[in-house]
Order: structure tokens, then C-alpha cells, then sequence
């Protein structure tokens, strides 16, 4: 399959008074051309960094990448002048942000907002410009689009502005969609519309997507694969099956034993994850996670642990798949969802550099 | 809309008629009378002058006298220039001090907005630095100081400009300039803070993740939406070209309105100081409204019905 | 792979205590805003330049064996000199110590004014935001109706009107200073007090004034010092156009803009004369708002990183 985005060992820090923050730490993944590709975590796991990276859209300073490659439809990004990137973002790769409220501009109308990407990357006239915009909005399920482009943001309601949002980001057809929390703000009932639209749009345009979230029901809809961070890294990836029915990482079924589910008849008690994420100007030494980890072991304290492959597409960064360690089972709520999966290895294997 | 205009107008006038009597009993408490100055008068000459300017009525008919005059726009005669009415000195002096002042306006928007942008888009750069400093310098040197030290510099000692006087374009360079420093540098912070409060904004980084230049960014989507807080400062702002006329006024000899209310002043020509203030306060509190009009026509948010943000 | 001792991979009992521990130094409040402020150049460069304008008002006016009242008519108008370090003026009066005398007046007028105005902006500002409802409405009706007189029209009419004095200019300039500040407290008691450690302290049966006094008023601390800090600059800036109209402070006391005002007529001849004063006025406005900057930037969160 090809690969449309490459991302290898990106480290991007912030500077900040009380230090150097190690917002991501050595993080390596890829997305293929017409995929879409989750990244998970809770608040400063450093998805959404890694998100704007790729955009480069990190504020340099206090931001920097420290180290590492972004290679993108055959160029490296991280390599890119500031005036390519103008060509590459908005064109190349489109965004779309948590808060529709705020990321429209509130004093311009929405048509204007979607005419100048098109003006800018595709160099079509004003008329053309407008009828393409109508024909966007329409695209993204606002009625009435001919009245719509004429309308100011605070006119539109959230999940229509986060609609109004995805035209934009979509309006020169690029090839890569960055999502960052696209439905975070919004009402649940919203949430799901907002998500058959991109999935839906994907399948007419054939978009590669970024999606980041917080929210693994949200994931279970729209990706095909998952990449699990956690303190500044990627500690578990693979498809969403393999993802749901086969964790293997502690930190992933805990997020699995804390996500409600409806399908489950049985009382199963959702069990949350103690403790907080840790400071990363001063990141642990060993597992990020150790302290938190119900399962950790001596090891965990002292030294970081390797990636491990489970399937071909599957991978996981934890002791427990050492062969010396312990068998361990997981939470009660992850265990009922646990499913044989015929492409795993028949053990974990160490993964080597490159793979 | 309508209902908001009425309701400021209301406003308006409410803290005119304050506005009016304060000034009337003010006026009438100031120790001694208009005629009491250094010549001491005859007895009947000014029993007829209290007479004839209507001073020996009770104090109330002068008081309902005095609004009903100023609601016909008669503001009387001065108690020191014989033969001449307040009115006279307005109509005469205020276009002078309407071009001197439009003149001040527009440098100081102008390039109060020019430093403010800059300053704001070299945050913490020395571009910024001095900038500010230049603004903050603008700030702390009174008008008086300023205008004297110009005067002194550029028409005394380099002969460039003309020293005072009210004749041609080159004669309201300098006033012109003194007028407009201190405003400029307060614009020049306000755009400053307010483009910086923008270039934070989400719909920026939006803007930046369309592929759209620096330029395209700061020109279309922050300074526009940085300058409606600039705008609403056009109202305090023509209060302070006004007052600051006064003093400019008297330095460069121009017979503009405010050289009028401070040689009133120095005269205690009671009349001319109530009938100019008034005046002032009229001037001013329309300008403020209108501004907010003007305000609410260019930021598309407002809906002046309510006269709040909306979300 | 690499040999892992056997016993390294026994379960470890997580210490939660570790995971809530918190590494970064944390900092108080206050002393993270000193951190900030101390990083701006301009504002610590203003904050020293008050400091020593403060001391020289203090000791100036005895560092030289003349009184700033004693006319010296065979020495007029003479430039700064070993004698007279900023010269005489007209009446042979040295400068310098006027110069600094008048630094006492100017910066008495500054501060008499900020602390006026914020005692009774604090008090109505304060009163009108923790209220709310009828008493707030009325209150801030009254003040922006006030708002709606023109500043300094109003000083120049009580300055006409009364018997010039300190006194009157201090009076005439706080009539309607205060409403800034009033607003402002308002602003901020309205965005505190349903803060939920004011709704505790309320159900705890706190009085309305300890819970001004020891929750509101110290939280809201910031903007008001702020404000402050930048009325003072402002009536020091009155008080100089005051002077200019023939309104300031009566001989022969002297004031930066009295003496300013005086020295701008001699501008030609002596130009000394406006240079001291004038260069003493700008700076300390000039202090007093780089620093008010500095604290504005300095608490404002948004800011913070």
C-alpha cells in the first residue's frame, strides 16, 4: 500500500519558564493513501502537537523539532521554507480544528472564508470561486447554501459552523485531512452527523485523515487504524479490531475498562485510571506509565520499554510482552471483548529499528 | 436599533441637562460677579449692566431662562467683549478648530495604526521595543511640552515651519503634530494590545492552516478585526483633541474656539466658559454616539437592538 | 535481545503517591508574577527610575544650602552651574531644589488622587458588583452618567470656580477619577463572587464585608493596582495642563507644571528653565506607565506560558 504521510522519530519540544517541555518523544507512524488513521490520548499526550507539526503549525519559538522526519507525498516536511509550507498547507493538507466557535473568522462571511483557499491554491476567479463554494457547502449537508455564503459565522450554529469548518479544509481537495478533535465541542447528536459527514466525504473524495481524539467510542466509527499515545509517545498501534478486541497495552485497556458501551448486556463496572498524566518537562525514567499501571513491574521503573509486534500491523511498547514476564490478565471489562485474531503472531516478537 | 438610539439619546441628555445646571450654579457661586473685576464700576452702571444682562432676578427665572435660551442654541452675550455673543465666538472660531483638530485625527490614526501593527507583529523584537518606547514617549510628554519644544525647534531655530499663526497649509503642520502625539501614541497601544489579543485568536491559526501568506493573514483576517476596538476609541479620542486644542491654540496663536475658552478662562468671562463647555459637552457626547454607531455597522456581531456581543 | 534479570520483571507495587507528585517548582501567585515583571526590561528600567525620582524628592530639596522660596535678585535667570546645578529661575530661585520640591507636589497630587480614587471606586465599585441586581443598576447608572462629563472641562470649571489650591486640584481631578476604578472593581467582584470558595465562605456564614475584605477585594488586587499605578501618570499629566491654563498650584509653591508652564514663556532665552521640569514630568509618566504595562502584562494569564 502506499504511503501518503511517514512520520519518524519526530521530538518536538516547548520552552517555557519552568523548563523544556518534551511534548513528543520520539514518535513514529505512518498513514496510508484513502486510510484513516486515529491518534487517541488524554490531554497532553501530545496528539494535537504532533497534529500541528505536520502542519507545522507550532508556534517557533517556544515550540521546536528537536529531531526527526515528516515525510509527506515525497518530501520531508520538517525540511520545508516557510513560504513552500503556504503552498503545502490548505492545499496539500487541510485542518480542521476542536472549536468551531472560535476558528472562523467573525467578521468575515463564511463564503469569503471559503473563496479565499480556492483563490489562493487553485487561482480561479471571484464568480467561479463563489459558485464553488455554494457547491461546498452544499457537499457538506448546509441547506440553502446560496443564502449560507453569505452569512457571518455567529449565524451558523456550532455543528453547522464545524460544517462550514470542513468545507474549508476541503476546498482545494487535498490529500491529507488533518481532523484535530473535530467533534469535541459539540452536542452528542451533532457529534455522530459531523462523523458520517467525514466518513462519507472520504469515501466521494477518497481523503486520507488524521483524526485525533480523546474519545475511543468515537474512534470505533470512523478509523481504520489506532495509534495510542500516551506522555509524548506512541505506545500501542494497530487496526481498530486489533485495537478493541486485542489490546495489549495496560494503558490501552484502561482506556477500553473506562469507555461506556451500550452493546455489552452484562453490568460490567467501568473502572477509571488513577493517578494523572506526568510533567513532561521531567519525563519518568522507565515506563511514562509505570506509576499509574496497575501491572507495573520492577522493570517498568528502570527501563523503557521496547516495541513489541503482535501482528503485522500491530505493535505495542510494554514489559508485559516480554517472554520473562508474568501472564496477566486485564481488566474484567476488557476481557469480555477479547476476540482470537487469526493474524497474530504466534508470540510477540521485538520489533527492529525501521520497521 | 431605533430603540437603542433613543435610549442613548436619552442618555445624552440627561447628563446635558446635568451638564448644564452644574455649570449655571457653578458659575453663580463663583465669588464675585462678572463686573466685579479690576476696575471697580459706578454703582448704577452696574446695577444696569446686572440689569440689562438680567443678573437682578431671582435665581431660579435666570436658571429656567438659561436652559430655555440653550435649547434655542443661545448661549448670550460675553460679559467682556461688548457686542460680542458666544455664539459669535463659536461660529467663528469653531471651524478653525474643526480643521485643526480633523488634521490631528488623521495623523494620529494614521500612524498610530502603522506603529501599533508593527509593534504587534514583531512581539518582542526590537522593533517592538522601540515602538512602544516611542509610543509610551508620546504618552508622557504633555502637550504644552511638546508643542513648545517644536515650535522652538523646527520654526525658531531651523526656520522649516512657520512659527504661529493661522494662514496657510505650513502653518498647521506643527500645531497639527503637537495635537495629534499623545492620541497617536494611545492608538498606537491600543492596536498594539488589541492586534496582539487577535494574532492569539483560533481563526488565525485557521487562517495560517489555509496556506494564506503573513501578509494576507495580518491585513485581512487581524488588523480588521484588531481595529474595532480602535474605533470605539474615536470617541474619548475626539474628547482629547479637543481639550488638547486649547492648550495648542494658545501656543501657535491660532483663533480657533479653544484659544476663545482660555482666554475666557483667564478673563473669568463666566458666560463665554458655561456657553463653550456646554457646547464642548454637546460636541462631545455626539461623537461618542455616533461612534458607537458607526461601531455597530462595522463589527457585523452587534446588534445594536440589544447593544451586546452576541456569543 | 538483552539479558533482563529474572527478578526484574516481579510486580512493583505503583506508588500513586509518585504519579500525583508534582516535579515542576511550583509558584506562588505573586512571586510567578514578580518572575514575569522581572523579565521585562523596559518595566524593572521604570520601576528603578521611580524608585530614585522618590528618593531625590525625599532628599533634593536638602542637598543644597538654598530654599525653593528665596528670591536671589543678582542671580537671575543664570544657566546650571557648580552653584546652581539646574540654574535660577527669574526670581534668582534655585532650581534644582525646586525642581524637586515641585517633584513632592507633583507626585503628592498623583498619589493623593489614586489613593482617593480607589478608596471610593473600591468602595461603590464593590458595593455595586457583590449587590447586584436594582442596587447595582442605579449605581453604575449614576457613574456613567457621570462618564458622560467631559474630564477635564469639569477640572477646568472647578479650578476656575474654587479658590486654587492643592486641595481643590486633588478634589477637582477625583470627581469623576473614580469611576474607572469603580467599574473596574465591579468587573471583577461580578466575576468573583460566584466563584465557589466565595458561595463556601458565604455558607459558612462569613460576613458580606470579611468576604469583601478577605476574598474579593485581594483576588481583584491585580487590576486595581494596575489602575493605579496608571491614574497616577494621568494626574500628574492634569496637573502640567492645569498650570499651562493658569490653573495650578498658587506661588510660591512650585509644581513640575507650574514650573514647566513658567519655563516654556522663557523657552528662547533660557531654555534650562523648561528643560529640568519638563524632563522630570516626562520621565516619571513615562515610569509610571512602562511599570503599569509591565504589571498589566505581568498578570494577565493569557500571557502566561
Amino acid at each position: 500500500m502506499e504511503k501518503i504521510l511517514d512520520v519518524k522519530n519526530l521530538q518536538v519540544h516547548f520552552k517555557t519558564y519552568g523548563g523544556e517541555v518534551q511534548a513528543v518523544r520520539d514518535v513514529s507512524f505512518h498513514l496510508n493513501k484513502g486510510e484513516t488513521l486515529a491518534i487517541v490520548g488524554e490531554s497532553g499526550s501530545g496528539k494535537s502537537v504532533t497534529a500541528q507539526t505536520i502542519m507545522r503549525l507550532i508556534p517557533q519559538p517556544p515550540g521546536m523539532i528537536k529531531n526527526g522526519q515528516i515525510m509527506f507525498d515525497g518530501y520531508d516536511i520538517t525540511k520545508k521554507s516557510d513560504k513552500d509550507m503556504e503552498h503545502i498547507r490548505g492545499k496539500d493538507i487541510g485542518m480542521i480544528f476542536q472549536d468551531p466557535m472560535t476558528s472562523l473568522n467573525p467578521t468575515m462571511r463564511i463564503g469569503h472564508q471559503i473563496t479565499e483557499v480556492l483563490i489562493k491554491h487553485l487561482k480561479v476567479e471571484r464568480s467561479a470561486a463563489n459558485e464553488r463554494a455554494i457547491e461546498l457547502l452544499r457537499l457538506v449537508g448546509i441547506p440553502m447554501p446560496e443564502k449560507r455564503v453569505k452569512q457571518y459565522p455567529h449565524e451558523f450554529s456550532g455543528g453547522m459552523r464545524q460544517r462550514a469548518m470542513i468545507a474549508v479544509a476541503l476546498a482545494s481537495n487535498p490529500k491529507l485531512l488533518i481532523a484535530d478533535e473535530p467533534t469535541t465541542a459539540l452536542d452528542v447528536t451533532i457529534q455522530a452527523q459531523i462523523l458520517e459527514l467525514m466518513k462519507d466525504i472520504q469515501k466521494k473524495m477518497g481523503t486520507s485523515i488524521i483524526f485525533i481524539t480523546h474519545d475511543l467510542g468515537v474512534v470505533a466509527n470512523v478509523a481504520d487504524r489506532v495509534a495510542v499515545m500516551y506522555a509524548g509517545k506512541i505506545i500501542e498501534t494497530g487496526t481498530v479490531d486489533e485495537i478493541f478486541y486485542d489490546p495489549r497495552h495496560p494503558y490501552t485497556w484502561g482506556l477500553l475498562a473506562s469507555m461506556p458501551s451500550l452493546d455489552s448486556d452484562e453490568k460490567v463496572e467501568l473502572t477509571a485510571i488513577p493517578g494523572s498524566p506526568p510533567d513532561l518537562t521531567n519525563p519518568p525514567k522507565g515506563d511514562a506509565f509505570a506509576p499509574r499501571n496497575p501491572y507495573a513491574m520492577k522493570i517498568d521503573f528502570e527501563q523503557e520499554p521496547p516495541l513489541f509486534k503482535i501482528s503485522d500491523t500491530h505493535y505495542a511498547s510494554t514489559w508485559l510482552l516480554h517472554p520473562d514476564s508474568p501472564k496477566v490478565e486485564p481488566p474484567e471489562a476488557v476481557q469480555k471483548r477479547i476476540k482470537k485474531l487469526s493474524s497474530n503472531y504466534s508470540k510477540p516478537v521485538l520489533s527492529k529499528e525501521g520497521e | 436599533m431605533l430603540k437603542y438610539i433613543g435610549k442613548r439619546l436619552l442618555y445624552i441628555l440627561f447628563s446635558l441637562f446635568l451638564i448644564i445646571t452644574a455649570t449655571f450654579f457653578l458659575m453663580r457661586a463663583a465669588p464675585g460677579g462678572p463686573f466685579s473685576g479690576e476696575k471697580k464700576l459706578p454703582p448704577e452702571i452696574e446695577k444696569n449692566l446686572n440689569e440689562y444682562y438680567g443678573l437682578d432676578r431671582p435665581w431660579y427665572s435666570q436658571y429656567a431662562d438659561y436652559l430655555g435660551s440653550v435649547a434655542r442654541w443661545d448661549f448670550g452675550p460675553s460679559f467682556k467683549y461688548k457686542g460680542q455673543t458666544v455664539n459669535d465666538m463659536i461660529n467663528n472660531g469653531f471651524p478653525v478648530s474643526f480643521y485643526l483638530g480633523m488634521e490631528a485625527l488623521i495623523f494620529a490614526v494614521v500612524f498610530g495604526i502603522l506603529l501599533g501593527i508593527i509593534a504587534a507583529l514583531n512581539h518582542n523584537k526590537w522593533k517592538d521595543y522601540t515602538a512602544m518606547v516611542i509610543a509610551v514617549l508620546g504618552i508622557s510628554v504633555p502637550s504644552f511640552i511638546m508643542a513648545s519644544l517644536l515650535q522652538y525647534i523646527f520654526a525658531i531655530k531651523l526656520h522649516w515651519l512657520p512659527v504661529a499663526r493661522w494662514e496657510s497649509f505650513a502653518h498647521t503642520i506643527l500645531p497639527a503634530l503637537a495635537l495629534g502625539a499623545t492620541p497617536m501614541a494611545f492608538i498606537a497601544r491600543l492596536t498594539r494590545s488589541s492586534m496582539l489579543e487577535v494574532l492569539a485568536n483560533d481563526y488565525i491559526r485557521t487562517a495560517k492552516a489555509k496556506g494564506l501568506s503573513q501578509l494576507v493573514i495580518t491585513v485581512k483576517h487581524a488588523v480588521r478585526n484588531a481595529l474595532l476596538p480602535v474605533v470605539t476609541y474615536l470617541g474619548p479620542l475626539s474628547a482629547g483633541i479637543l481639550t488638547g486644542s486649547f492648550i495648542i491654540e494658545k501656543i501657535f496663536g491660532i483663533p480657533g474656539l479653544g484659544s476663545h475658552f482660555v482666554l475666557s478662562i483667564s478673563n473669568r468671562d463666566y458666560t463665554v466658559i458655561m456657553g463653550v463647555t456646554v457646547f464642548y459637552s454637546i460636541i462631545l457626547l455626539t461623537s461618542v454616539l455616533l461612534v458607537d454607531i458607526a461601531y455597530g455597522f462595522i463589527d457585523p456581531r452587534i446588534k445594536l437592538a440589544g447593544g451586546k456581543k452576541g456569543e | 535481545m538483552q539479558q533482563i534479570p529474572k527478578e526484574m520483571f516481579q510486580p512493583a507495587a505503583a506508588d500513586h503517591g509518585e504519579a500525583e507528585r508534582i516535579s515542576k517548582p511550583s509558584l506562588s501567585f505573586w512571586k510567578d508574577v514578580f518572575m514575569r515583571f522581572r523579565k521585562n526590561h523596559l518595566a524593572m528600567f521604570g520601576l528603578v527610575l521611580l524608585v530614585i525620582l522618590v528618593l531625590f524628592a525625599i532628599f533634593g530639596p536638602h542637598m543644597t544650602k538654598f530654599d525653593y522660596r528665596s528670591n536671589d535678585y543678582m542671580n537671575t535667570n543664570k544657566p546650571p552651574s557648580g552653584t546652581h546645578w539646574f540654574g535660577t529661575d527669574e526670581l534668582g530661585r534655585d532650581l534644582f531644589t525646586r525642581v524637586w520640591y515641585g517633584a513632592r507636589i507633583s507626585l503628592f497630587i498623583g498619589l493623593a488622587a489614586a489613593l482617593i480614587d480607589l478608596f471610593i471606586g473600591v468602595l461603590w465599585g464593590g458595593i455595586a458588583g457583590y449587590r447586584g441586581g436594582k442596587t447595582d443598576d442605579i449605581m453604575m447608572r449614576i457613574a456613567d452618567i457621570l462618564w458622560g462629563v467631559p474630564y477635564l472641562l469639569l477640572v477646568i470649571l472647578l479650578m476656575v470656580i474654587l479658590d486654587q489650591g492643592l486641595g481643590t486640584m486633588i478634589l477637582a481631578m477625583t470627581i469623576t477619577g473614580w469611576i474607572n476604578m469603580s467599574r473596574i472593581v465591579r468587573g471583577e467582584v461580578l466575576g468573583l463572587k460566584n466563584q465557589e470558595y466565595v458561595l463556601a465562605a458565604q455558607t459558612l456564614g462569613a460576613k458580606t464585608s470579611r468576604i469583601m475584605a478577605r476574598h474579593l477585594i485581594p483576588n481583584a488586587m491585580g487590576p486595581i493596582l494596575v489602575t493605579m499605578t496608571l491614574t497616577i501618570p494621568s494626574a500628574i499629566f492634569t496637573e502640567a495642563f492645569l498650570s499651562y491654563l493658569g490653573l495650578g498650584v498658587p506661588a510660591p509653591l512650585a509644581s513640575w507644571g507650574t514650573m514647566a508652564s513658567d519655563g516654556v514663556q522663557a523657552l528662547q532665552y533660557y531654555p534650562w528653565r523648561l528643560f529640568f521640569p519638563a524632563t522630570f514630568i516626562c520621565l516619571t509618566i513615562f515610569a509610571f506607565n512602562v511599570v503599569g504595562d509591565g504589571m498589566r502584562d505581568a498578570l494577565d494569564p493569557r500571557l502566561r506560558k
